[in-house]
């Protein structure tokens, strides 16, 4: 039985997120909580940290829950397969400057920072479907593709919608960049853990695949 | 690299889709959830919802077909219409809205674009323009094309970017319904005079008004209604066609 907990912190589309996971997940083996409650942060089997909005909003938000030491234990400690969606994955930095500098959860190292547009010649936010660079195959990349029946990883997009990129420090943690303006991070991975800065929830085919190969996870 | 967005738009009207000619002569054009799912399952980028008639009697339908669209889409889903407060775009989100678009209400309120895009996040934050020639400018209108405000459409596009808009859907009113294209001066005007994103909206007939709009106009997205609606084109159809003129669309899906 898998108990699927998508963390309410107070922000965050989590109805699309809600809707994807129930989408592609069997309704007798999957239990889904949609909460910010210590109990159901125990009981689950699987943590979605979704996050649309202001880096330091989120973090506030998710401060408020109290439920940030329990969340450290189940993923850092317990293992729990972790996924943080766009802002839910920025906020695994070490330190954001949307609006300011704030310190982040620390458990990826890396910085956030607005996307260079130095020459004034993108658009902000980076809003659309872009192209997906798979750096290296992993065992959950490799799922993911067999996932979709694809060999040719050319031409898979993901949504994006975000001004800020997560600039993470260990090379080997970035799975998949895609370009604007300048290298975007796209997927991390760092044992148990997951972050996507495209939103899988809202990229069709692909993200429901994504989404699938993690419910898959542990 | 970033693809051209194309996002078909239902305008709904009391939970039906309609389609008007310059925003009048309203014909039924069938079942929003059923028109979504088959645009996203045909490779929409995005899908808009407009609730063209807008009153709080009818927010509740409007509200069903948001939360039953997106149990079944999973492409971001825009909504708009009668939105007039931070409640108002709060319900939407949490129906299952990605985006919400407003329009009378940021010219009567400018300050609700700077409060909802710092509670909400600019990226959820869609600024309609409707805008109609006059003389040498364009100006803007409000309450679905019924009250001309006499603002210029251009500084009005530039004064929402600083306010925090996320994006702006520009419709063309003189266009709108008569399929003679995009208003590309319009267009192009207003994408070069903000650094977010300018969805082209209104007019489109056929594919090369697609290609016009992008290429000629700089819209970072293509908007479109009734052609989609009465199935004189269909999404792939323009893809490949786009595809074909060297314009980078998302087509990977589209073969399944």
């Amino acid at each position: 039985m898998k108990n699927v907990l998508i963390i309410d912190y107070g922000t965050g589309n989590l109805k699309s997120v809600h809707n994807a996971v129930k989408k592609i997940s069997d309704k007798q083996y999957c239990k889904i909580s949609v909460s910010s409650s210590i109990e159901d942060l125990k009981k689950s089997t699987h943590i979605i940290l979704p996050g649309v909005g202001a880096f330091e909003s989120c973090l506030n938000g998710l401060i408020k829950t109290k439920v940030r030491s329990y969340l450290e234990e189940m993923v850092l400690e317990k293992k729990k397969p972790f996924l943080g969606i766009c802002v839910g994955m920025q906020m695994l930095a070490t330190k954001g400057f949307e609006n300011g500098e704030f310190s982040g959860l620390d458990w990826i190292s890396g910085e956030v920072k607005k996307i260079n547009n130095q020459n004034n010649n993108i658009k902000i936010p980076h809003m659309g479907w872009n192209t997906l660079n798979f750096l290296k195959e992993t065992a959950f990349t490799k799922r993911l593709l067999e996932k979709m029946k694809v060999t040719n990883l050319n031409d898979i997009s993901a949504y994006f919608v975000h001004s800020y990129n997560f600039k993470n420090k260990n090379a080997n943690e970035k799975v998949i960049t895609t370009c604007y303006g300048e290298e975007i991070t796209a997927m991390i991975s760092k044992e148990n853990i997951i972050g996507t800065q495209f939103h899988p929830e809202k990229s069709h085919y692909f993200g429901l695949a994504f989404l699938k190969t993690f419910l898959e996870q542990g | 690299m970033l693809k051209i967005r194309i996002i078909p738009c239902l305008d709904v009207d009391a939970g039906r889709v309609v389609k008007g000619i310059n925003f009048l002569s309203l014909r039924d054009a069938g079942d929003p959830v059923e028109q979504a799912k088959a645009y996203s399952d045909e490779g929409a980028d995005e899908i808009t919802f407009l609730d063209i008639t807008a009153t709080h009697q009818q927010r509740r339908p409007m509200i069903d077909v948001i939360s039953k669209t997106a149990e079944k889409c999973f492409v971001p889903l825009t909504v708009g219409g009668g939105v007039k407060s931070i409640m108002d775009i709060k319900e939407f989100l949490l129906a299952g809205a990605d985006k919400v678009s407003i329009n009378s209400a940021a010219i009567k309120n400018p300050s609700l674009i700077n409060e909802s895009s710092k509670k909400f996040g600019n990226q959820c934050i869609v600024v309609a323009i409707d805008a109609k020639k006059k003389s040498k400018n364009w100006n803007v209108f409000i309450n679905g094309g019924r009250v001309d405000t006499g603002i210029d459409a251009i500084s009005w596009a530039k004064n929402i970017e600083k306010r925090g808009a996320g994006e702006i859907l520009l419709t063309s009113m003189d266009r709108d319904g008569t399929k003679n294209g995009f208003d590309l001066e319009l267009t192009s005007k207003i994408s070069s005079a903000v650094n977010i994103p300018v969805i082209a909206s209104g007019g489109v007939g056929c594919l090369k008004d697609f290609f016009d709009g992008i290429k000629l106009a700089g819209a970072s997205a293509v908007l479109a209604a009734s052609v989609f609606h009465f199935k004189e084109l269909t999404i792939k159809q323009v893809k490949k066609y786009l595809k074909s003129k060297n314009i980078n669309v998302r087509i990977d899906n589209l073969d399944k």
